[in-house]
């Protein structure tokens, strides 16, 4: 497999499953829980790197998801209980985890092969040189793999789920009426969106893994607001958006990343533009 | 410790970090902290901008663009919330993040052309308080300045603003320039801010010394004034530990301390604190008991027309209460001489008849106030009677029994009992 189709691959598959968790994100106007999360998971990458000494292992995977369904209680505390408003509850929480998770990684920084620009914006252009071998046999790259296994989740949750997460996604009074446990999906959801924050930190980092997130389930809302169209239209823009940034990012040989979180902005802007003229006329 | 460089970063630190908790404390009342965030992320690409095009270390053309990139990002995150359907959460959270990655591509680009020190740019990103110039510090005290005497000049129109912006509209204020101002002013406090923190960790010094402050007062003044010491007391204690400890950064730290200070006032704050808030739960919910355990014995001995004693069982069995849960009341009540313990069972002292005839009688004053002044029918007036005997203060009774006219009876015919004088 050449490195470029690994790249490619990597950012498809991420994009795609960024995009279809998104499109829950948006209707349940929970974008900003899932900027946090994406924050707040970096003291468990932390702590999970100083005690696996790996870059991609499973209980690494699951110890910083379980921080960021941590901090998902937290502002579910804060909001509810402590009476809070519910975006300052967001901000006080990951901003805190987030300090905390540098802090560690300067701490231990000989013993923790991470560094800040990493964190930030990740490196999708090192997803070649990462692979892991089974049994003698190269079995390529590991993000390839764990992004791999990232989509195939999403696309079972979305799948398992689907009624459950349409209810509670559009009326949650009606949902509780019917028996759906809207806590219990919200909980659910933000778990997928903690794993996915997690798998994707490595290529792309923890504020554009945002706009994976977001920018294409945003923009398919613009299109459509029913369920089923939506994500599949965020899926499709979330995987021209990584497809585009990532030939731009190549043409001129910029943060890939960057591109791709780029590309996205400006496929929101233009459908944007076209929703707005066509309304207008 | 004392030596000139961490005497620079600290007041450096000071300066910013207060001034920035100041203009926060508006956008954390108005509910809108978080596109201090967005504007704070959108702000990387406007810097790097500034750098590639003019000189990137001179302070005016980062101020310059930085104005306009949080300026493009403010109006963008309104104009999408409304002229489309997507919510407020997704317009921030969308500006913010694609902004971002704009701003990285920029910066690979930079660090890629190798044109200049790229090291001046990273900065941004997690801040440096270590690098602030003494030109950076001239510029940035003028700055916060500027910030406080905004904050006073506006002071009124903000707090208008803040709390009903319609009324504020509608006396006619000019509701679109304000909002302009105060896009102006949070913009320049981040601005002063990324360079300590960050524009990561720009969020903390907008919204955490406020969340701080408003536990502990509600007068608008007074919360600046803490915001502000917390800010200025967060900036100290991160400057020092990461003074003292090896290569240890500063701007996160700041952000950890902030971070305490925020989540122990939310706890520990007297009234609004969550600890306050539990005991008065508590403290309500003791009295509730006691005052509905007095009620009963007293209505035992009403209806028996002597005194009388129940065992604890009997009263287990009348109230459907745990049984841990009455002994404990029963033991208070001992203790305070409202009832004492005989062979047959619990009883009413004096005392403890006439409060649980004080109960008894505000019950069925409430529920005769019900069905006489409100016209509730008397088959629904028991559980709102069963709330309020709790909450009746002696002033308030006085003036029922003086609007209803010294009343004898209660909606069921049942006695109203006053005090045998």
């Amino acid at each position: 497999m050449t490195p470029t189709l690994a790249i490619a691959l990597t950012a498809i598959f991420t994009a795609i499953s960024c995009a279809v968790l998104g499109a829950f994100l948006v209707l349940r106007k929970m974008t900003m829980v899932g900027d946090a999360i994406s924050h707040a998971v970096l003291p468990g990458i932390a702590i999970a790197y100083l005690l696996s000494q790996s870059r991609a292992s499973l209980p690494m995977f699951l110890g910083a998801a379980l921080v960021g369904v941590f901090a998902t209680v937290i502002i579910e505390i804060l909001s509810k209980k402590w009476k809070v408003q519910s975006d300052a509850s967001i901000g006080m929480t990951f901003t805190t985890l987030f300090a905390l998770g540098v802090v560690l990684i300067t701490y231990w920084s000989d013993k923790v092969d991470l560094d800040q620009e990493c964190v930030l914006y990740g490196e999708i252009a090192f997803v070649p040189f990462n692979t892991w071998t089974l049994a003698g046999q190269s079995m390529g790259p590991i993000a390839l793999w764990s992004s791999g296994i990232l989509l195939l989740l999403v696309l079972i949750y979305t799948f398992a789920g689907y009624k459950g997460l349409l209810m509670s996604s559009f009326n949650e009074d009606y949902a509780a009426v019917l028996g759906i446990g809207v806590g219990a999906w919200n909980l659910s959801l933000m778990s997928m969106v903690s794993v996915a924050t997690v798998i994707s930190f490595e290529s792309v980092g923890a504020i554009l893994v945002v706009a994976l997130l977001v920018a294409p389930a945003a923009t398919a809302y613009l299109i459509s607001q029913k369920l089923k169209p939506m994500i599949l239209l965020a899926a499709l823009f979330g995987l021209s958006g990584s497809l585009l940034g990532y030939m731009m990012s190549a043409r001129f040989d910029t943060s890939i990343a960057g591109g791709i979180a780029t590309t996205l902005g400006i496929q929101f802007a233009l459908i944007l533009a076209i929703t707005q003229f066509s309304r207008t006329s | 410790m004392f030596d000139p460089v961490f005497i620079k970063v600290l007041f450096g630190t000071l300066l910013l970090a207060s001034s920035s908790a100041v203009v926060g404390a508006f956008s954390f009342l108005k509910g809108e902290s978080l596109v201090g965030d967005a504007i704070a992320h959108a702000l990387l690409p406007g810097v790097v901008l500034a750098f590639i095009l003019g000189d990137g270390r001179h302070p005016g053309y980062f101020i310059i663009g930085a104005l306009i990139a949080g300026l493009i990002a403010h109006y963008g995150i309104a104009f999408i919330e409304q002229r489309t359907k997507l919510k407020s959460d997704t317009a921030v959270s969308l500006v913010l993040s694609t902004f971002f990655g704009f701003g990285i591509l920029l910066m690979s680009y930079v660090q890629r052309t190798g044109q200049g020190q790229q090291a001046g740019l990273e900065r941004f990103l997690l801040g440096k308080a270590a690098a602030i110039t003494m030109m950076d510090l001239y510029v940035f005290t003028g700055l916060a300045l500027l910030l406080l005497l905004g904050v006073a000049l506006f002071y009124k129109g903000f707090q208008l603003m803040t709390f009903n912006e319609d009324f504020a509209a509608a006396i006619g204020l000019p509701t679109g320039g304000i909002r302009f101002a105060f896009t102006v002013l949070t913009v320049l406090a981040v601005t002063v801010g990324i360079q300590t923190v960050g524009v990561v960790l720009m969020a903390a010094l907008l919204i955490t010394p406020s969340a701080a402050a408003r536990s502990w007062t509600s007068s608008l003044s007074r919360m600046l004034l803490l915001a502000a010491l917390f800010a200025s007391a967060a900036a100290l204690g991160g400057t020092f530990i990461s003074a003292a400890l090896p290569k240890m950064p500063t701007g996160p730290w700041i952000v950890l301390v902030l971070g305490f200070f925020g989540f122990s006032s939310l706890i520990l704050a007297p009234e609004k604190g969550w600890l306050a808030r539990r005991r008065r739960a508590a403290s309500n919910r003791n009295k509730t008991q006691r005052e509905n355990l007095l009620k009963l014995l007293y209505g035992a001995e009403e209806r028996a027309g002597e005194p009388v004693a129940m065992t604890a069982g009997a009263i287990v069995d009348a109230r459907e209460q745990h049984y841990e849960g009455l002994t404990k009341t029963l033991r208070n009540l001992k203790k305070e001489f409202l009832v004492v313990e005989r062979p047959d069972g619990f009883a009413l002292t004096d005392l403890g008849r006439s409060e649980g005839r004080r109960v008894v009688r505000l019950h069925r004053l409430w529920e005769l106030y019900l069905t006489e002044r409100l016209g509730m029918a008397a088959d629904h007036i028991h559980p709102q009677a069963e709330t309020m005997e709790h909450v009746i203060t002696p002033e308030i009774e006085a003036l029922i029994v003086k609007e209803l006219g010294n009343p004898e009876v209660d909606p069921h015919q049942s006695p109203i009992p006053y005090e045998e004088d």
